[in-house]
């Protein structure tokens, strides 16, 4: 293992030629020319075109749904029962658009501005400013499909603000946002279903992508119910899967959300981008025994309200009622007075992590800071908080057993979200030709940092209005072979996947799935999560790769491949996520500044906010497969023509 | 904690099963039911036994993945709460539990306590939405929906479709899910060029997956994790029955009624 002393000067270059396709001229205009630069598919013809999509989230639903309006043959592939359970439902706070309702100085300048900022001068220009015109059709698209926005009494839309902004743009249906706006693009979808145009495959898991000629061609996926691995053929696929965060064992992911599907894309030429750019979520319920599952966020909408402190001394084991005002820090208030509260959440998680890290820390844990309502209280009255927040505090008194209307919440920070993934550029395309990737799945418009309410945003840009405008591009572009399912190609897939699965079932080790799961998790929590160092990361590389050995040898996997098996799909996933968990850390260290939510201790500035290097790191890092080699790095410069780079400030 | 389980074990759809007895320490008062059942699991796959098959997702109330009968009572004895988020603390140590899936002819067992559901989006996919393709959308605030109207849609939204209403119906009736997205979208100008159509396809879609009737009990909003109200029902039945009326000599909807 010496080679992980030294990893940095063994990064080989990649073999790819990234061109992000980014239309030249004025960032107002990109969008519309390219729109209408790119070609079209007859309408008669649309529907002689196959497209696969896999997920059924905010941006797979809503890109099926769409595409079939215009015409298309879809495939829709989800693991869950129902396109109705992806992940997106559990988004609770909203949903930004610069539609500037309020009146506030609001436009979708501000909105990309915002965004490129937050995301700590890592995203791409051009995406983020589409990403900003875009929003305000969504809100339009989401009210004509019944989603049953928050109201004013005059009949208008209401909205609310959220971290990182200092305007009200954040459309809301009460702490359900997610759901409703998956809901809307789910009916839309089943309503493709009743007319024919969409076939939905649910119980279904993507297993591998399969490549012809250079180009995507179709999928091999697991029938979760008889097991049957089947071949999918179309002239495209789009990968709508999410993220990854359960790379970290305990997330506020669904417990089934997976990198599975991006992964064999990535192993089959895709490149990765910036897996390390994850998020930490700062107001999570704190983990309360070994026994945890998973974490459950209070949505960030809190912090609206909630005033977020710890006690001013350390070891001050009072309850809170019992710590007078002077005996409290309110840190973020204090530490960042224009945006205090609302501070975006890197800054915000990372704050929390210094108080406990100081000792100051609340709960049994000491892994915990408060959330207060109690002024809010004072002030609106409790009906007003309740009309906000109801769900969430049932939800938060549910799970603790304490009522947060007469105590304050404890928060901890949590993986929340991967703003890395595939890369792909303006027209969504990876780098292989005819594989398109949306949604948190993609690496995003995000850069180091997500805004909150700005996934969902970005999830039902991607489906209802980019995709279906570049897939026609692609298809009008490109002269596809007939395939058929017998094709050696999707044959030797098949056979690659049922010999995984055999592997898998046949190894008779003697631990579990889960335990193996977790203890990846708590190495990527300790050394890649909230702050990382070189040292860490090395030591992580190597005890991943002893523990990924550890497993092919000794995991246990009961039943067989053909029934239903829960055990066996987690192994799947799990083994994928050993794999992942390795070329995250290798970009955290390759990464030698800090940025956004990916904090290196070596590099922070004299008050310990993330110091980036422009000069050397201004560069999404596309990472390539390399078969057993470690994997190269393809970089694509980024240029920020207009917002300059300058250190974020929020105070 | 010690608990003693007795959980409906079936391998696939066609075999018959059985309940088995489970019994063991390793509980914890703070544990939700489904981290319970990981822990049972984990001693199972150890034992080589196979672990017990169990439908979850997000674990936070909200997807309607999960859900099964606890000592009879859908997703247990807590009211407008998941299984997920049903912590131990609402029993006692050395309780025994009766763990067994929705039970209903529309929604079969696949293993264990797993059952198939799909009858729910067939039942969505005729008509519970509103036809406007991307793209073909007026600006949000043309529409004005007045609060009140704006709340009692949203309310009716809330449905996670779990499916806990049908398996708490003595009729196995889905009234309670059809009947809340009639009335989401009924109650919204948006739903109103559809609503007539939307009532008489959702209820014959109903009627064919082989629910039953309903006979106004109440068990269904009893156990509803998101507290939908039976007064949904009754919108679907009065749009239900406007709709044949408006609709006669047009099309045949003996099959729905």
């Amino acid at each position: 293992m010496e080679l992980l002393t030294e990893i940095e000067p063994q990064i080989a270059a990649g073999t790819l030629t990234l061109d992000s396709r980014t239309p030249s001229g004025p960032i107002e205009k990109a969008w519309d020319k390219t729109k209408f630069e790119m070609k079209l598919v007859n309408p008669a013809n649309k529907r002689k075109y196959t497209v696969i999509v896999v997920g059924s989230g905010l941006a797979g639903g809503s890109a099926a749904a769409t595409m079939a309006e215009l015409g298309y043959n879809v495939k829709c592939f989800c693991f869950q029962d129902s396109p109705r359970r992806a992940h997106s439902i559990a988004a609770q706070g909203g949903i930004n658009a610069a539609k500037n309702y309020q009146n506030d100085g609001d436009s979708v300048y501000r909105l990309f501005y915002d965004t490129v900022k937050g995301g700590d001068f890592r995203a791409r220009e051009a995406n983020v400013y589409r990403l900003a015109q875009i929003s305000v059709n969504i809100i339009d698209q989401c009210v004509a499909q019944g989603v049953p926005f928050a109201r004013e009494y005059g009949g208008t839309l209401s909205n609310r603000s959220f971290g990182g902004a200092q305007v009200s743009r954040t459309f809301y249906a009460r702490g359900q946002t997610g759901q409703q706006l998956l809901l809307g693009a789910y009916q839309a979808l089943e309503r493709q279903v009743d007319q024919g145009r969409v076939t939905m495959f649910p119980r279904h898991e993507m297993l591998d992508l399969v490549v012809i000629d250079g180009k995507a061609r179709g999928i091999i996926t697991r029938d979760l119910v008889t097991g049957a691995i089947e071949s999918h053929v179309a002239d495209a696929v789009v990968l709508g899967t999410g993220g990854y965060g359960n790379v970290y064992f305990l997330s506020t992911n669904a417990k089934g959300s997976n990198c599975t599907a991006i992964w064999r894309a990535y192993k089959r030429g895709a490149a990765f981008g910036n897996p390390c750019f994850t998020q930490i979520h700062p107001t999570c319920i704190p983990v309360s025994g070994d026994y945890q599952s998973k974490l459950t966020l209070m949505s960030e909408s809190l912090r609206n309200d909630g005033r977020i402190w710890v006690p001013l001394n350390k070891g001050d084991k009072r309850k809170p009622g019992e710590i007078p005002e002077s005996e409290r820090d309110y840190y973020l208030e204090r530490r960042y007075p224009s945006f205090g509260n609302l501070v975006p959440r890197d800054v915000a998680s990372r704050n929390a992590k210094a108080v406990c890290d100081e000792g100051r820390g609340v709960g049994e844990s000491g892994l915990g800071v408060y959330l207060d309502f109690g002024d809010a209280i004072k002030r609106l009255g409790q009906k007003t908080i309740e009309e906000r927040y109801g769900n969430l505090f049932e939800m938060y008194a549910r799970i603790t057993d304490e009522n947060p209307y007469k105590v304050p919440m404890r928060i901890y920070p949590a993986i929340h979200y991967t703003m890395g993934g595939l890369w792909v550029d303006y027209q969504l395309q990876s780098t292989i030709p005819g594989l398109f990737v949306i949604g948190e799945a993609n690496f995003s418009d995000h850069g180091a940092n997500r805004l909150g309410a700005s996934a969902l945003m970005q999830g039902l840009s991607d489906g209802y209005f980019v995709i279906p405008y570049t897939i026609g591009n692609y298809l009008a572009s490109n002269k596809l072979e007939k395939v058929e399912s017998t094709h050696e190609e999707f044959r030797a897939a098949q056979d690659g996947v049922a010999e995984k699965t055999r592997r898998l079932l046949d190894t008779k080790g003697t631990r579990t799935v889960d335990s193996f799961h977790r203890e990846l998790g708590k190495i990527m929590w300790d050394d890649c999560g909230m702050s990382r160092t070189a040292a860490g990361l090395q030591d992580a590389i190597g005890r991943i790769r002893k523990l990924r050995e550890e497993y092919w040898r000794d995991v246990k996997v009961l039943g067989s491949g053909k029934e239903i098996n829960q055990s066996l799909e987690k192994a799947g996933r799990v083994a994928d996520f050993f794999e992942l968990g390795e070329l995250m850390c290798i970009d955290a260290l390759h990464r030698a500044e800090s940025c956004g939510g990916h904090f290196r201790e070596e590099y922070q500035t004299p008050d310990g906010e993330a110091k980036r290097d422009d000069d050397n790191f201004s560069y999404v890092a596309a990472w390539q497969y390399n078969g057993d080699g470690s994997p190269l790095l393809n970089k694509e410069p980024l240029t920020f023509d207009y917002v300059h780079p300058s250190q974020r400030s929020y105070k | 904690m010690r608990l003693t389980f007795h959980i409906w074990r079936q391998p696939n759809r066609t075999s018959s099963g059985k309940m088995v007895r489970y019994e063991s320490s390793n509980f914890n008062p703070d544990m939700s039911m489904l981290e319970a059942l990981d822990v049972l699991n984990e001693e199972l796959i150890l034992r080589n036994e196979d672990p017990i098959t169990f439908e979850h997702d997000c674990r936070e109330g909200i997807c309607g993945s999960c859900g099964f009968m606890i000592n009879g009572l859908a997703h247990g004895p807590l009211p407008k709460t998941t299984v997920c988020q049903l912590t131990l603390r609402h029993f006692r140590d050395g309780e025994e539990l009766f763990l067994e899936p929705w039970r209903a002819k529309a929604f079969p067992v696949l293993r264990d306590l797993m059952v198939d559901r799909s009858a729910f989006d067939r039942i969505i996919s005729s008509g519970g939405y509103i036809s406007v393709p991307a793209g073909s959308a007026c600006d949000g605030n043309d529409i004005l929906v007045p609060k009140p109207y704006s709340d009692r849609a949203m309310d009716a939204a809330a449905c996670i479709g779990c499916g806990a209403c049908v398996a708490a119906c003595p009729n196995a009736s889905a009234s309670l899910f059809t009947g809340a997205k009639v009335s989401h979208l009924g109650l919204l100008p948006q739903g109103q060029p559809e609503r007539n159509q939307r009532a008489l396809r959702m209820v014959a879609q109903m009627n064919a997956e082989g629910f039953g009737q309903c006979t106004n009990i109440g068990e269904c909003e009893a156990v509803c994790p998101k507290g939908i109200r039976l007064e949904v029902i009754s919108r679907m039945n009065g749009d239900f029955i406007k709709a044949s009326w408006s609709n006669r000599g047009q099309q045949s909807v003996s099959d729905g009624v």
